[in-house]
């Protein structure tokens, strides 16, 4: 258990800096919230009209959105580091260490989860330069963060999870691209639930992406501060899931390579 | 003495679809591998590709399991206790497994400790290693930007950060230009005297093998064929090796198939358009051999005679040339269609020199 702090630390480092010294992934954190929020704040910036809508500003409605589906698209590809390890060489020098092995998994997650944060804090700034309130405050700056790293979390746990099971590039990024638009399509990113066709609604509830947007939003709007803590509480229970597939995954590459 | 490294009768068998490329249904990577490495001692595991040498590692290094025997490494074993073995071990694959983002120091740093290196020490042995394998002036540059040479010194460093009793080296000189091998040659040989440290490395190179290994084994189809001092090895099979050029590779078959036979003449096989025997007495033997092709009507392009090297035991083993880089597999085919009866002397021959590997183990 020692073992399993210390090393999940020396390993976050490692990726942190990675993160760090890889200038292209700071552009695109940068640049892609002001083009989601820009472009999608403008085109959409009417549907507040459409009765039962029931909010005031989009671009307050969209900005936890964003933030979420950044979150979702950002941990998802959190799984290509683990393939670009086990394709050079890293993966092996490392089991050929006592290193923790719950600690390998354990810092791409908790990467994914800082990363998101921070991803998360651009985009909210950017969302109230565009005018975006945070009603809920800083409590509700906070919740947004929290919710966000911890969606980021689990898909990042379930991107590590399948990376091992594939140990392909393509297969990886066929399934993002697959899961991902429709997994943010079926959530309030976009829409209120109201306006949504009803099997829409029903498929939402079950959507891990739908709790932290609902959740999210509530937060901005420092609202219904109760089911906060019960999304919160549904995210953590879907982190610990995930993370056990991942877990069960590493186990399977090791017994068969 | 204990032995650094141990095993007996390593069997693997790979499942289908579970191992990527190697994965093809149910391969047999190990049929039976056993040998042993004494502290202070070079081991060379040559063999053709696929035939079972990175999968012995692999196995030794903890990083798959046997389906069968047993191992020790350090004294630990690789079922029982595989942290002890990894706490004991440097493990320098042929995929380099440095980190390319971070630099020499923070990959150094890092291995120390996952290699459970006191925290207190880690800067000083990252320090004195970094000197050590002459990385001193890069070691805080991003090892993206390092030559092939400076990453492999980046990674036998990595190899040694704990101290191993035990160092594994899959194909440590592949890609290496002459002047960093050399060196790297040296480096290993006084690492064995200063620590007494023992090395397992695989090797596409026979040079390597014969001046760096103090002793080797061959291994082919997923088993050691034999066992010993390159020295050993190569006054084992005793005699000269005559070659012949008959510039046509039909008529190399059939004076392969003529030569065997006559006296003298221990083993002979044909190679594309040539014809290598292995005879008692070169001298001898070369214009007896001659005459005896020109009398079936070949010409004799060229003739050579030497001594017997390390590839001639290796062919002597297996059947086949040894071929540097992979590059081994169209002409590995060629060989393995040898006429019929080329068969009969070299497996009339073999016994003799399988026994002796089987008395050693």
């Amino acid at each position: 258990m020692n073992t399993y702090f210390t090393d999940t630390g020396y390993l976050l480092l490692r990726h942190l800096r990675t993160t760090m010294r890889i200038p292209i992934w700071i552009a695109v954190t940068l640049i892609q919230p002001v083009i989601w929020l820009t472009i999608y704040g403008q085109l959409f910036r009417r549907v507040v009209e459409i009765p039962g809508f029931g909010a005031d500003s989009y671009i307050q409605f969209l900005t936890p959105g964003v933030v979420i589906m950044t979150a979702l698209f950002g941990s998802a590809w959190s799984g290509m580091g683990i393939i670009e390890d086990l394709s050079e060489g890293v993966m092996d020098r490392m089991l050929a260490t006592p290193v923790n092995r719950a600690a390998i998994i354990s810092a791409r997650v908790l990467h994914a989860a800082l990363t998101v944060t921070v991803q998360s804090v651009i985009i909210l700034l950017f969302g109230m330069l565009l005018g975006a309130r945070v009603a809920g405050g800083i409590p509700g700056f906070l919740a947004i963060l929290l919710l966000g790293s911890t969606l980021g979390a689990g898909m990042s746990a379930l991107s590590n999870g399948l990376a091992l099971v594939t140990r392909r590039e393509e297969t990886l990024i066929a399934v993002v691209n697959f899961f991902g638009l429709p997994l943010t399509f079926l959530s309030t990113a976009f829409m209120a639930a109201d306006l949504m066709p009803g099997w829409i609604r029903t498929l939402a509830r079950a959507n891990p992406v739908n709790w932290a947007v609902i959740a999210s939003r509530d937060a901005m709007l420092g609202r219904n501060w109760g089911g906060i803590a019960g999304s919160a509480a549904m995210l953590a229970g879907f982190v610990l899931a995930a993370v056990w597939v991942s877990t069960q995954a590493f186990k399977a590459y090791r017994r068969s390579s | 003495m204990e032995a650094a490294i141990f095993c007996e009768n390593l069997e693997k068998t790979y499942r289908s679809g579970t191992k990527g490329a190697k994965g093809i249904k149910g391969i047999k990577a190990l049929a039976g591998v056993s040998f042993s490495v004494r502290p202070g001692e070079i081991f060379g595991l040559l063999g053709p590709n696929g035939a079972g040498k990175s999968t012995t590692v692999r196995i030794l290094a903890t990083l798959t399991r046997p389906d069968g025997g047993t191992a020790s490494v350090a004294g630990c074993d690789v079922m029982e206790d595989p942290v002890g073995v990894r706490l004991r071990i440097g493990f320098v694959a042929q995929a380099s497994g440095v980190d390319k983002w971070g630099t020499g120091r923070e990959n150094l740093t890092l291995q120390a400790h996952l290699m459970r290196v006191p925290p207190a020490e880690v800067p000083a042995r990252v320090k004195s290693l970094l000197d050590r394998v002459n990385l001193t002036e890069a070691a805080d540059r991003v090892v993206k930007t390092y030559s092939g040479g400076m990453k492999r010194r980046l990674d036998l460093a990595m190899g040694l950060v704990n101290e191993p009793s035990v160092l594994f080296l899959d194909e440590p000189t592949t890609g290496l230009d002459p002047e960093t091998r050399a060196a790297l040659w040296q480096d290993l040989k006084r690492l064995r005297q200063e620590r007494n440290l023992a090395v397992l490395l695989t090797t596409h190179y026979l040079e390597e093998a014969d001046q760096l290994c103090d002793r080797l084994a061959i291994v082919d189809h997923g088993k050691v064929v034999v066992e010993g001092t390159p020295a050993e090895l190569k006054a084992r099979i005793s005699g000269d090796t005559v070659a012949l050029d008959l510039g046509d590779a039909g008529d190399a078959a059939r004076m392969a198939a003529l030569i065997a036979p006559l006296p003298g003449v221990l083993q002979a096989t044909a190679e594309e358009t040539r014809v290598t025997a292995r005879v008692q007495q070169g001298a001898t033997a070369m214009p007896a051999l001659i005459t005896a092709v020109e009398r079936a009507g070949v010409t004799v392009r060229s003739s050579t005679m030497s001594r017997p090297s390390l590839d001639d035991v290796y062919l002597y083993h297996t059947g086949r040339r040894f071929h540097g880089e992979g590059g081994s597999q169209v002409r590995d085919h060629a060989a393995g269609q040898l006429p019929d009866p080329l068969a009969e002397p070299k497996s009339a021959d073999k016994p003799a020199g399988k026994k002796g590997a089987e008395a050693r183990q």
